[in-house]
This record gives structure tokens, sequence and C-alpha cells, in this order.
């Protein structure tokens, strides 16, 4: 359980951050000056708000009535730098030693060789940070955070530095912390792709101020938040579980409760629990049923609100038996089709266009790790 | 030829006597000069300026006006020299701890120089990352800045060491040139030219001083690069 309450002055930006989240994976999402290092940094102690309250775990770290300021050396929060900080001076083995070796022995919950394993560091040890790849560096630095027995970690935009190939690297294994150590994650990014992928609780930053707080697929599916989310990539969240594989088509079923999903094949065993993000300008509205249609899903459902916009696109969310669509379209055409809040519709979805990376995403997905390149 | 290389014993004990003075300059003076550094590179207080202008103030005074400030404050009547005699039993004057206190004092701007700027290119990022994983200050100081600044230190404590061997006219103004207590390799020199057949002499310790400050300046290059390979980031 994280409760946040703070007010911070930095010359002309204020932060005035207000939420609470017993999520296993907070995101701290916003464009990029929106407060979130702040934040992380006064979660952290690096920062010392000028009035507030912040709590994890029932524990008091920043109390500016009861005048409680926890140092950050005390605090046992894993922070995850965006660039490493690995330690220059010292090998891989010293780096993920360094914070164990200040954590009581009583509360040493990792060994060194479970942390290995579970990170794919084992040929890393004897190097120094100088000669690792950016995501190699940000695995130690991962690893250097959780040998150091946290009760909450704190990444910040751990994959912004990184091409998008590492960060396919590095994904699997944050989804392992999350899924395998149980410690709460603070997530700071500005990618829906990677908040959609990890998180459970988001919390949407702009200009110091939170501006929405709750689901990932709640606020994902709220129209009104979708200029700060960004347009190209806001859409409806799915929480769904693999049906199976259909031999005949080689396309794999997906059950959500809005309907099943086709998508090209995935590798996934009959019973994962997937996460779908259908990004709005992917669906189209269909009034009547149709069947003479190349797309494969068709999710039938009623308008339940248009956004109010001026120029040319507008928003609209369906329902679909509860769960939320949101589509991108021009207005031509909901004034076309005649679209109005209560009206029977149609959400139709390419199963191409779940097929970008990033889009299903499981709650485990592990790559082999021997599998892995190196710097030279 | 070979006469070059035959020391008198009395140049022997100038030698030894001055590789004495400049270890001790520098091993005293070190951990005054990482406060010193430390203090300058990373707080701000009143009287800043004041500390640097001090620290420097060796570097551009006469080296004979800073022996004369020691010979004053420090002598055998002066205030604080009468004050350390009589409560400690420290005696400067005319002692060899002497010489070894003006060298410090004349190298100690270098060595804070040095350091200060090893200090100031600490990434500060690491030190909060290491307090974020449970390193109080003073071990964050001790397991991060320490390591990163070693570079900076070895330069420094070369090149006061190099300094002191140097040392000449504050040593020779607080301690005189007592042969065998305060007659460094400079003042042997200086009187060795000052009689009638000692250039011969004279010579050797030249040439003696150029090798100690040669292999000095190699030592601290190759010490920094080691260190320096070890610290970086490429």
């Amino acid at each position: 359980m994280l409760e946040v309450d703070v007010f911070h002055r930095l010359g002309e930006f204020v932060l005035e951050a207000r939420f609470a989240s017993d999520g296993r994976v907070t995101a701290l999402f916003g464009p990029s000056g929106a407060g979130k290092t702040s934040l992380v940094q006064a979660l952290a102690g690096l920062l010392r708000p000028e009035r507030g309250r912040i709590v994890v775990d029932e524990q008091v770290l920043f109390d500016h009535d009861a005048g409680i300021h926890v140092p950050p050396h005390r605090r046992r929060i894993g922070y995850v730098f965006q660039e490493g900080r690995l330690f220059p001076h010292l090998t891989v083995r010293q780096n993920l030693l360094y914070g164990r070796w200040f954590t009581p022995r009583a509360e040493r919950r990792e060994g060194l060789d479970r942390v290995v394993d579970l990170l794919g560091l084992g040929f890393l040890l004897d190097r120094r940070p100088g000669r690792l790849s950016g995501g190699e560096k940000q695995r130690v630095a991962l690893g250097r955070a959780l040998l150091a027995s946290p009760r909450l970690f704190l990444m910040d935009e751990p994959l912004a530095s990184l091409d998008a190939a590492r960060k396919e690297e590095i994904l699997p294994y944050i989804e392992r912390l999350r899924d395998e150590t149980g410690i709460p994650i603070v997530y700071v990014s500005h990618s829906v792709a990677e908040v959609a992928r990890l998180a459970s609780t988001m919390v949407l930053l702009a200009e110091g101020r939170v501006e929405a707080a709750g689901s990932v697929g709640a606020i994902m599916s709220r129209l009104d938040l979708i200029p700060l989310i960004g347009r190209d990539a806001a859409g409806a969240i799915l929480e769904a579980k693999v049906v199976g594989l259909d031999r005949g088509t080689d396309l794999t079923i997906l059950r959500t409760g809005a309907g099943d999903l086709y998508v090209p094949r995935l590798d996934l065993a009959a019973g994962t629990v997937v996460r779908v993000r259908v990004r709005a300008r992917d669906v189209m509205i269909a009034t009547r049923p149709q069947t003479d249609l190349s797309a494969l899903n068709v999710l039938e459902g009623t308008v339940a609100e248009i956004a109010a916009v001026d120029g040319p696109v507008v928003e609209i969310r369906l329902d679909c038996r509860g769960e939320s669509i949101v589509a991108r379209l021009t207005r031509h055409s909901v004034e076309r089709l005649g679209l109005a809040p209560g009206r029977r519709a149609y959400a139709v979805i390419k199963a191409i266009a779940l097929d970008s990376p990033g889009l299903v995403a499981s709650r485990s997905t592990l790559v082999p790790a021997d599998a892995e390149e190196s710097a030279p | 030829m070979l006469a070059l290389f035959d020391l008198q014993p009395d140049e022997i004990v100038a030698i030894r006597l001055s590789l004495r003075v400049a270890s001790w300059a520098v091993l005293a003076s070190l951990p005054f000069g990482v406060l010193t550094a430390l203090v300058l590179a990373r707080r701000r207080f009143w009287g800043k300026g004041l500390l640097d202008t001090l620290v420097h103030l060796p570097l551009v005074l006469p080296p004979v006006v800073t022996g004369y400030a020691l010979l004053v404050l420090l002598g055998r009547r002066g205030v604080l020299g009468a004050f350390l005699a009589q409560t400690f039993g420290i005696v400067f004057a005319f002692r060899w701890t002497g010489a070894a206190l003006a060298s410090a004092v004349m190298g100690f701007p270098l060595l804070v120089r040095a350091i200060r700027l090893s200090i100031e290119a600490v990434d500060r990022r690491l030190e909060a990352a290491a307090g974020t994983l449970g390193a109080s200050s003073l071990w964050v100081f001790l397991t991060v800045t320490l390591p990163l600044i070693l570079p900076g230190i070895v330069a420094g404590g070369i090149l006061a060491f190099a300094r002191s061997l140097g040392e000449f006219g504050a040593t020779i103004t607080f301690v005189s040139n007592i042969p065998g207590e305060t007659q460094t390799l400079p003042s042997a020199i200086y009187t060795l030219t000052q009689v009638p057949g000692g250039d011969a002499g004279a010579i050797r310790l030249s040439i003696i001083s150029v090798i100690i400050s040669v292999l000095a300046l190699m030592t601290s290059e190759f010490i920094a690069r080691r260190v320096g390979e070890r610290v970086s980031t490429p």
C-alpha cells in the first residue's frame, strides 16, 4: 500500500500530487516535465517536499506535520535509475552486492545466486560496468536494487535510454521481478505500451498534478484523458485468457469479456492470462453486423459516450458486455452513421492490428537467459 | 665522471632528510587536504572565498614571507609555538618537523587544487544511488566518493611531494639551514655554491634532485593512469 500526498515548489514548477495505490505495479504516467521524477525522488527521500506525507506499507517515510523525514539510506527503497548509475570502480558482482552489504542480516531476502539466475547475469559478474551494453547495465541495476531487499521498487524510466530491441530484452525481466518477488513497483514512464504491459494501477500526471488515478483499464478507456495519454497510443485494455490455437487457420483465440478475439498465432499455453491493448485508431465502427469483411474480430456493443471535440476527429467509447472499447473516427463518419449514445454498434478490429509487439502481453513472458548478446 | 656519484656522507644525509621531510609533509597534510577540498567543492558558507584565498596564498606569496609568517606564529616565542611547546611538547622551530611543516604549507595549494578538481568531477548521482542502497553519508564517502577521487589524491600528493623537495625560501627562513636537521637538498646545494670547491657536490646533488623529481612525476602518471582506468566510465 502506497499513500502519497506531497506539495513542492521548484522555481516556477509546482508539484501537488495526491494518490493512493495498492497495485502490484503503479505506473506514474505523464509527459516529460509532468513531475514524475520529482515525485519518485520524494518517495526515495532524495527530495524533501515542502509539505505532505508519504506512507509505504504502513511505514511513514515522510510527514511534514509530524517532522518525519526518513533519510534515503533508511527507506529500503530500490531505486532503478534511467541511466543505471552503476559504480564504475566496482565489478558487476561488487555492484550487485553493494546494497545487500548495508541490509541487516535478518532482512536479507534475496541471495546473489537467485538474483543472478533471475536476471541472467552469470556471465557478467567479473566485468566492470564500462564494458556492459545498455541493456546489461539496466539488468545489473535491477539486480543491485533487488539484492538490497527493498520494500518498494522505484523504476524511473528504466527503458528510456534503450532502443526498441533492448527494451524488449529488459521488459521480460521486469515482469519476472513483478511476478516472482512480490515487491510492489512504482514504474515511471511516458510510454503507454510499457504501462499497459506492466502496470495494474495508473497515476496520470500533468504539470505537477494528478489528473487521474485508478486501474489501468479504467484510465485507458476514459475519453477525456485521451489528449493526455496521446491520440496515437490511446486505446482500451482488455484482460483475456488464451483459449487455444485454431489449427486450421493458425490463429490464437483470446477470450475477453467483450467477446472472442482472433490474433495471429501466439506461442502461449491455453489458460494463460494476457492483456490486450486495442488502440483506438485500429478500431472501425459498423452499425450492422458485417460478414463480408476481411476483419476477423467484430465485437457487439452500444455507444456509451462520444467525446465532444472540435476538429475532424472524434473518439467514441463502446460498451461491449461491460467492457470498454475506444474507437477513433472522423466526425464525418460519426454523423453519417448517426452514432449517438445508446445506439447499437459493432467494433471491427483486424487481427493484423493486434499483431504488433507489445499489444498482447502475457502475465509472464520469459526469454531464456542464455539467448543474450553482450557488448564486445 | 666517477666523482659525480661519489656522494659525501653529509650529502647522503641531506638526500635522506629531504625525502623524509617531503614524505611527512605530504602524508600529514593529506587528510587536511581532502577535507579542505571537500569543503571548498561541496559546501556553501560565509567566508568560503576567504578560505580559498588563504589556501592559495602560499602559491603567490614570496616563500620568504610564508616562512617568516610561520616563524612569527610557530617559532619558540611565537603565539602558537609557545603554546604547542608548553602544552604538547611539539616544537617546530629549527627542527626537521619545522621543515616538513613549511613544505606542507607550500605544497598545500597544489594538493587541494588537484583533489578539489577530482571531487567536482564526481558524478553526484552515483552518491545518491549509493544512498538509496542503504549507505549512510560516511559510507557513501568511503565506498564511492573516495575511490572515485583517488586519482586526484595521488596526483595532488605527488605534486605536493615534488614541490616539497624543491622548497627553499620558506624552509630556510623558518628553520634555518642546519646540517642533519633542516638542511634539505636545496639548502645543501645553496650552501655548496657558497663555498670554494663546492661545485662538484652542488652538481651531484642537483642531478640527484632531477632524478628524484622525474621519478616522482613518472610514478604519479603511472598510478593516476592505473587508478583512472579502474574508475572511469567509457
